[in-house]
């Protein structure tokens, strides 16, 4: 075993790769140093979940990397359908995407989608915002399903069980889980705990619970500790791999 | 059209948007927690009354949202529902996309601000999808604020680009929710969704109920103190 001392001098900056020290112990390392490693893996017709709220929190450079990585008749889980020609716009207009479930796809700039939507060319889910969120709450959760009075009555709960409660109706939603989710974050270290910037938090926290592989983009990757645990938004045990995209490269 | 002849005939002081969102800003009461929704209510944070603590929420995991920012000083990551630049108040916060559902559907929001396709005589509101095989619809956050908060009311042009009454008898469109609308804000009135029907609180200066009652289907009637629908040049 290694003691305390041992392993402070052990500690360097990024240590390298998931390792087998001295018997037991095991370096966690979710930092991964490849782009094509960050996304590895990620098969034809996954579930992926993509973070961001417009453009803030979006993981570009890991949409890019998963263009790249070539997997195709996607389903992608985001609150909007991308914008311009970066990031899920590409990946859209590559035809990657077989299915989009999202809550709000028209936006200035939504071209890629709109175009493929007009052409009946993209499956289309709409989802109200929080029974978005909340179904991938439920898949972190391990909560199948669960009823929710929001669009009770309207198209959107046309063909769901409908019950009433204490004298209210609610729909059955079920949870929502991806293969893969992509999230874009502030800060993490080499065990996945993350801190987000603003309002570029929004989806990534619940997104990162609710995926089997959870691939984080981080602008900064700090040393274990040098986050504060009482502000950790995202512990670490949510998340698979972490790959360094620094601010200059993210806005390239 | 229809709405051009009768502002005309009454010679009514129409609202700009702006004056819309001052209006319906300035109808909150203090100590309220309030989200704005996409569109026209978002503007609301940039008039909001100085003598009053309202709490501005967005659905985007923010707490505290503030009036726009000085050019020059945006943030691409503090962004509203619009996702338009905005600022932080002290004391406001962030937080996970579900927590910001949590507020709005465990019944922490006092009120919504949202836009309106149309809005029935009920207080139904239709606000997702007009049903253009061309035009992808989008829901966002308003099934869940309609569900949600405690009280809902609409910013809206009083009719539609055409001319045609946005607040009508029935939605032809397809309903966000049933009977969650309580109040109105438009261009040229405020008015109350009550159980007796739409009450008419404020109505620009130079109309009258017959001019107003010709741009909207269902019966109007006269609040006993109507005012003059009014607000600063902005």
């Amino acid at each position: 075993m290694l003691d305390g001392a041992a392993w402070q001098r052990h500690k360097g900056p990024l240590i390298v790769q998931l390792q087998y020290i001295w018997g037991s112990v095991v370096a966690i390392n979710k930092i991964v140093e490849a782009r094509a490693d960050a996304v590895s893996g990620v098969k034809d017709g996954s579930t992926v979940l993509i973070s961001g709220f417009g453009a803030a929190g979006v993981p570009t450079d890991l949409i890019h990397a998963l263009l790249d990585q070539g997997a195709r008749d996607l389903t992608v889980v985001s609150n909007n359908a991308g914008t311009g020609d970066r990031g899920l716009a590409a990946l859209l207009k590559e035809g990657r995407v077989r299915r989009i479930v999202c809550s709000y796809p028209r936006s200035a700039g939504s071209v890629a989608f709109d175009e493929l939507y007009a052409a009946g060319k993209i499956e289309l889910e709409l989802v109200p915002q929080g029974t978005l969120s909340e179904r991938m709450r439920a898949a972190g959760a391990g909560i199948p399903a669960f009823y929710t009075p929001t669009s009770v009555g309207t198209q959107l709960a046309e063909g769901k069980e409908v019950r009433e409660i204490d004298g209210r109706e609610y729909v059955l939603e079920y949870a929502l889980k991806g293969d893969v989710a992509l999230v874009q974050a502030e800060k993490a270290d080499r065990w996945g705990n993350l801190v987000y910037n603003k309002s570029a938090r929004n989806f990534g926290p619940v997104m990162a619970t609710a995926a089997d592989l959870t691939i984080v983009e981080a602008r900064q990757i700090v040393e274990l500790g040098e986050i504060d645990p009482e502000i950790v938004v995202t512990p670490g045990v949510f998340v698979d791999r972490v790959f360094h995209v620094p601010a200059v490269a993210a806005a390239a | 059209m229809a709405m051009e002849a009768a502002v005309q005939d009454n010679a009514a002081k129409k609202m700009t948007r702006n004056q819309v969102a001052w209006r319906a800003a300035n109808e909150i009461p203090d100590g309220s927690y309030v989200n704005l929704g996409i569109g026209l209510p978002t503007t609301c944070a940039n008039f909001m009354p100085e003598d009053r603590e309202i709490v501005l929420h967005s659905e985007n995991g923010i707490l505290g949202v503030g009036p726009a920012p000085e050019p020059g000083t945006e943030d691409p990551e503090l962004i509203n529902a619009s996702k338009d630049p905005i600022t932080l108040v002290p004391g406001g916060s962030f937080f996970v996309h579900s927590d910001a559902f949590v507020m709005i559907r465990g019944g922490h929001i006092d009120l919504a601000l949202l836009g309106a396709f149309e809005i029935s005589e009920k207080g139904d509101l239709a606000n997702w999808t007009t049903e253009n095989p061309k035009f992808p619809p989008g829901v966002g956050g308003a099934m869940d604020l309609a569900a949600g908060a405690k009280q809902v009311w609409v910013l809206t042009d009083h009719v539609t680009r055409k001319g045609a009454p946005k607040i009508v008898n029935s939605c032809s469109y397809p309903l966000t929710a049933k009977q969650v609308v309580t109040k109105i804000f438009t261009d040229l009135a405020v008015i109350d969704v009550t159980d007796k029907g739409l009450v008419v609180r404020e109505m620009a200066e130079g109309l009258t109920l017959a001019g107003l009652q010709e741009l909207t289907e269902p019966e109007l009637t006269l609040a006993p103190d109507c005012g003059i629908l009014s607000a600063p040049v902005l």
